[in-house]
């Protein structure tokens, strides 16, 4: 049952700019696929229109080769979890569950057992008599997740499924989805603001920017080779140095690396890079390579397990590096300290892009 | 004492004032609470009683006080259900869509309460009566609407109008329609989802609505008045029958009239407080 939105449009005022604008991307069956980007890039839009709970200005939805674009949302056998729960707060969990079965006038048997087993597999069979408001938000979202599955939905939309709860909950929860999936194998849609979230559990990842679509592919080729300066400065939080095209290679000051083949000599870049790919080194210790510059430490910031240094380099762009906590305090770096940064991969952008 | 018990009553004091002025305050509230409520309250059954239970029991069994009492019930019993339907209907398409007329639906929603009921009333006259522009019309198929029931009955729906849709926009607006929208997702149909979802998330809202409605639908004298011409017995209401029996110096009777719809009110707002406990428990 894949997804498969063609051109896509959806615009709120008339006039403004569009939430949506041709949007097309597949979501391949039986995988959880990502739509992932920043507030405002349209996701949650773009969800609600597969659900049938906005229609589109233009273009097509279709689930499972069926054109369903023009279809009401009750035929469209979706499951859908919200952010906000949105349970039935008058209703026990175990009504909730069974309230799409009852809608649907599945004979008392078997809705009951159908329930039961909704409510084994999200764990909260002794709870089934509770109304939501006397539930932790793990818990009600167990509940949201149950009620949509216990439709037997041919696909699965979560809307920021997560958001609303603590760290610790939502990587638990993360965890389960990802096992209940490996059971399951339904196709499901996941909106996220979240990049771990997305390249931790989906398989297919859309990367979503001001109503576009900025690149689609599987986590690793997000991750490790984005298409576009957006989706690299926008996974995983890398650092911008601004240069130009000398002698083949991208310099940006005394440091370069590996320029794209296209580029023509003296042509603007910008090279991307992240915090985990430069390494630090005590300064003149070693040789100097092409690929190393020497930098200030400005600041210094302990998270947890590693270490957030922030370098001014001689070009004036400031690079954010991360070192393990015990190779930092074997580097013995203060702040004012000048250090020897190694960049060990980047990825570079032709031209003078703002973000 | 834990120190931040300490903090609060620091602040708590320092919030107060003096004395003179919290018992200054205080007693105003109370003066102002016996002259306006308390006095009236107690003077009606005064009156009421002055000339003993029986003469109380037979003002309010009178032929005339009973038909006023049918027609009050009547009246509310027309009036109370269909601005409950009204009402449900337009705050949940105010509340739910954006749409052209819809800052104009809420002005014309508010109306009755911004028109004097006597001018209420005499709408209805200057369109049913017989100088009026329907009233020829009228005249000629046999149908009374001014100084008969269904003047009366018109009237009061008229000034009973925004209650309910007052009463429940402001609760549909706060709620969203996440809960309605995961319904739809679900299988149910548009009404399934009012019934089962939209209307038990709003139900203490509307109940509190129809218990003013219908206070002010059983108590309702302007507009009334003004399309009932006081045909004892046929066209008068509780408040109507009240009036006229003051206006008779039946101060007995007129008041007899009047602690009946002192009860109603005393009732409605018992019920009043009943539900907002319900609806808010703390």
């Amino acid at each position: 049952m894949s997804i498969v939105v063609e051109q896509l449009a959806r615009r709120f005022t008339q006039g403004g700019s569009p939430a949506v604008s041709r949007v097309s991307f597949q979501a391949p069956e039986g995988a959880i696929t990502s739509l992932l980007g920043p507030s405002g890039a349209g996701k949650s839009t773009l969800l609600r229109l597969i659900a049938g709970l906005e229609i589109p200005d233009e273009g097509r939805v279709l689930i499972d080769g069926v054109d369903c674009t023009r279809m009401p949302v009750q035929q469209r056998g979706v499951g859908v979890v919200f952010q906000s729960y949105a349970l039935f707060k008058h209703l026990t969990v175990r009504q909730n569950v069974a309230f799409g079965l009852e809608v649907r006038r599945v004979p008392k048997a078997e809705r009951d057992a159908r329930v039961e087993e909704m409510l084994r597999m999200v764990q909260l069979e002794h709870l089934g008599g509770r109304y939501p408001g006397q539930l932790s938000g793990g818990q009600r979202q167990r509940v949201a997740f149950a009620r949509a599955l216990a439709i037997r939905p041919r696909v699965l939309l979560l809307d920021e499924p997560f958001g609303a709860l603590d760290t610790r909950v939502r990587e638990e929860l993360r965890e389960w989805l990802h096992a209940l999936h490996e059971r399951t194998r339904l196709t499901t849609l996941l909106v996220t603001h979240d990049q771990q979230e997305a390249l931790e559990i989906s398989q297919h990842v859309v990367v979503l920017s001001e109503g576009r679509v900025a690149q689609a592919g599987s986590p690793a080729d997000i991750y490790d080779r984005p298409a576009s300066p957006f989706v690299a400065s926008f996974i995983g939080g890398a650092s911008v140095l601004h240069g130009h095209v000398q002698a083949g290679r991208a310099a940006m000051g005394a440091l370069s690396v590996a320029a794209p083949a296209a580029a023509r000599e003296g042509e603007a870049v910008q090279a991307f890079v992240r915090p985990h790919d430069i390494k630090l080194a005590k300064a003149l210790a070693g040789a100097a390579s092409a690929s190393t510059a020497t930098g200030r430490v400005e600041r210094l910031k302990p998270v947890g397990g590693y270490v957030k240094v922030f370098l001014r380099l001689p070009s004036g762009d400031e690079v954010t590096v991360e070192v393990p906590r015990s190779e930092f305090d074997a580097l013995g770096v203060v702040e004012g300290d000048s250090v020897r940064a190694d960049v060990r991969s980047a990825t570079v952008f032709v031209g003078d892009y703002s973000i | 004492m834990p120190p931040s018990t300490l903090v609060l009553r620091r602040n708590a004091r320092s919030l107060s004032g003096p004395a003179f002025v919290r018992w200054g305050l205080i007693g105003a509230a109370v003066l102002l609470l016996g002259v306006f409520l308390i006095v009236p309250l107690v003077a009606v059954f005064t009156f009421a009683f002055q000339k003993g239970w029986e003469a109380y029991v037979s003002a309010l069994t009178h032929p005339t006080a009973l038909a006023a009492m049918r027609l009050t019930l009547l009246s509310a019993a027309i009036a109370v259900p269909f601005n409950l339907a009204f009402g449900l209907a337009a705050s949940w398409l105010i509340a739910r869509f954006q749409f052209r007329g819809r800052s104009l639906l809420m002005t014309l929603i508010d109306l009755p309460f911004s028109v004097s009921p006597v001018i209420a009333g005499l709408i209805f006259v200057l369109l049913f009566g017989r100088q009026g522009w329907l009233g020829p019309w009228l005249l000629d198929h046999d149908v009374r609407v001014i100084f008969a029931v269904p003047g009366i009955v018109l009237a009061t729906v008229f000034v009973t109008f925004p209650y309910v849709a007052r009463e429940l926009l402001p609760v549909m607006e706060a709620q969203g329609s996440d809960e309605e929208e995961a319904a739809l997702t679900l299988g149910a149909s548009g009404w399934r989802t009012f019934l089962c979802v939209t209307l038990p998330k709003v139900k203490w809202g509307v109940l509190y609505g129809v218990i003013l409605c219908n206070a002010r639908a059983m108590g309702e004298f302007g507009a009334v008045s003004v399309v009932s011409g006081h045909v004892r017995g046929v066209t008068t209401t509780l408040p109507l029958h009240a009036e006229i029996l003051y206006n008779e110096y039946d101060l007995a009777g007129a008041f007899a009239v009047a602690s009946l719809l002192t009860l109603l009110a005393i009732v409605t707002l018992v019920v009043k407080k009943f539900v907002e406990w319900r609806s808010h428990p703390s």
